[in-house]
């Protein structure tokens, strides 16, 4: 099961980026669950200095933008390529 | 080679003629086509105001209606263009790499660069904490870092667009170097202030994950996508603040006399430009909402020092940005932040006011 970790203050980029790998979750049909992370320390701790960050498994796949969906798709096949 | 495979071949060149077309054909069109119909707005609405509807130049009606026609589609084609350009442009200038531009800089020098770079490094004022938290992890100066945080918000594409349209290149640039200079200013007196033990000790104490990051690579079609993305993320947000300020603005063209603000915001006011700091601060809007009321309000009187300090303590120093910090600065540094900031556009509000 992929772990995904959306990191962002709650602002409306931020939420977008949740939205989209929502989305993307489901169109990869993969399993795996969607974290938001908006606690700062957290952010400081994963090194995040633009938001929105995008964390699959521990690796970031995306950093201060929004990702359009059929980019998440390929991050999350990527992924899921991976941990098989 | 057979038939098959021939007209297979041939498709494929077609289809890489195709693709070259559309990479440097399209583009050049798209801007030539852009400046054509941005040099016949004006026609247009005298056509539309003063031939179609019949109304008169002098009319309070018709001086409104025919500012209106002609500013909005104007200040939006201005806005696409150059949200997309500045779009493209960020993408080069990643928060990453600006810190690492910034690391190791000492004061002065990096305040200087941390403002410039503020114009170009995308910056959402909700990231301002995890920023200025990376940022004082890597090394940088307290104030070099505040000159960045400054200059982030304060100069503002959308505002640029604006101030360009409305007023042309000589107010635009006015603004961007009288951005920079407070940013820079504003930095550095805060640095040599010493205030480093008005910021949260947590901030200090926190050890973070220094794992580096290679950014990842951009081809020019990602940089391009970045651009259509600023357009619609930026443009689509603030058009209804653009037409609603141009309405206003509009208005204000046509129905408000002549010299009516001179008593107020005008020059020999010598309280005007306080006032409008003071009242500026607390509000927070948008530069596309405020820009286009402060361009009518000019027109009839208003002093430009007066209105650009208006606008820049609008736009520069918000109440939402403050909050945010507060969980990284006490409130001894914020107010010392505010107020380097405010009197910084004080003074640029009465150095204009002066000069023009």
């Amino acid at each position: 099961m992929l772990i995904i970790r959306v990191y962002g203050p709650g602002c409306s980029r931020c939420e977008k980026a949740f939205d989209t790998m929502d989305e993307a979750l489901t169109q990869a049909g993969v399993e795996g669950r969607i974290e938001k992370v908006s606690d700062v320390q957290e952010m400081v701790r994963a090194a995040v200095i633009a938001t929105p960050v995008i964390e699959i498994d521990g690796r970031v796949v995306c950093r201060g933008r929004t990702p359009g969906v059929s980019e998440a798709v390929t991050w999350i096949m990527n992924a899921a390529a991976q941990e098989e | 080679m057979n038939v098959e495979e021939k007209t297979a071949e041939v498709s494929r060149t077609a289809v890489a003629r195709t693709s070259v077309l559309k990479r440097t054909g399209m583009p050049a069109l798209l801007v030539v086509a852009w400046y054509l119909v941005y040099r016949s707005l004006q026609p247009a609405a005298d056509w539309l105001t003063y031939s179609v509807l019949g109304l008169t130049k002098t009319s309070h009606a018709g001086s409104t209606l025919n500012f209106f026609v002609f500013e909005v589609p104007k200040v939006l084609m201005l806005l696409v263009i150059v949200v997309f350009g500045v779009g493209m442009i960020r993408s080069f200038f990643t928060p990453e790499r600006t810190r690492a531009i910034l690391a190791g800089r000492r004061e002065s020098a990096g305040n200087v660069l941390a403002a410039l770079l503020g114009i170009v490094t995308p910056f959402c004022s909700c990231s301002a904490v995890p920023l200025f938290m990376g940022f004082v992890q890597a090394g940088i100066p307290l104030g070099v870092t505040l000159s960045f945080l400054i200059a982030a918000p304060m100069i503002n594409e959308v505002a640029l667009v604006l101030l360009f349209g409305m007023f042309g290149w000589k107010v635009a640039a006015i603004y961007v170097a009288t951005g920079l200079f407070i940013a820079i200013v504003a930095g550095w007196i805060i640095g040599r202030l010493k205030l480093e033990r008005f910021v949260e000790e947590w901030v200090y104490e926190f050890q973070a994950n220094a794992a580096g990051f290679s950014a990842e690579e951009m081809t020019w079609a990602d940089r391009v996508e970045e651009g259509k993305t600023a357009v619609r993320e930026i443009v689509g947000k603030v058009w209804p603040y653009v037409v609603a300020g141009i309405a206003v603005g509009a208005g204000i063209h046509g129905y408000v006399p002549q010299g009516f603000m001179a008593s107020i915001m005008g020059k020999s006011a010598w309280w005007a430009v306080p006032a409008a700091v003071v009242m500026g601060v607390p509000m927070y809007s948008n530069a596309a909402g405020i820009v286009p009321v402060i361009s009518a309000l000019l027109g009839k009187g208003a002093a430009l020092g007066t209105a650009l300090a208006f606008m820049m303590s609008v736009i520069g120093l918000s109440l939402p940005e403050t909050i945010i910090l507060r969980k990284v600065l006490k409130v001894q540094l914020i107010a010392v932040f505010v107020g380097v900031v405010a009197f910084g556009i004080l003074i640029v509000g009465y150095l204009f006011n002066i000069i023009f």
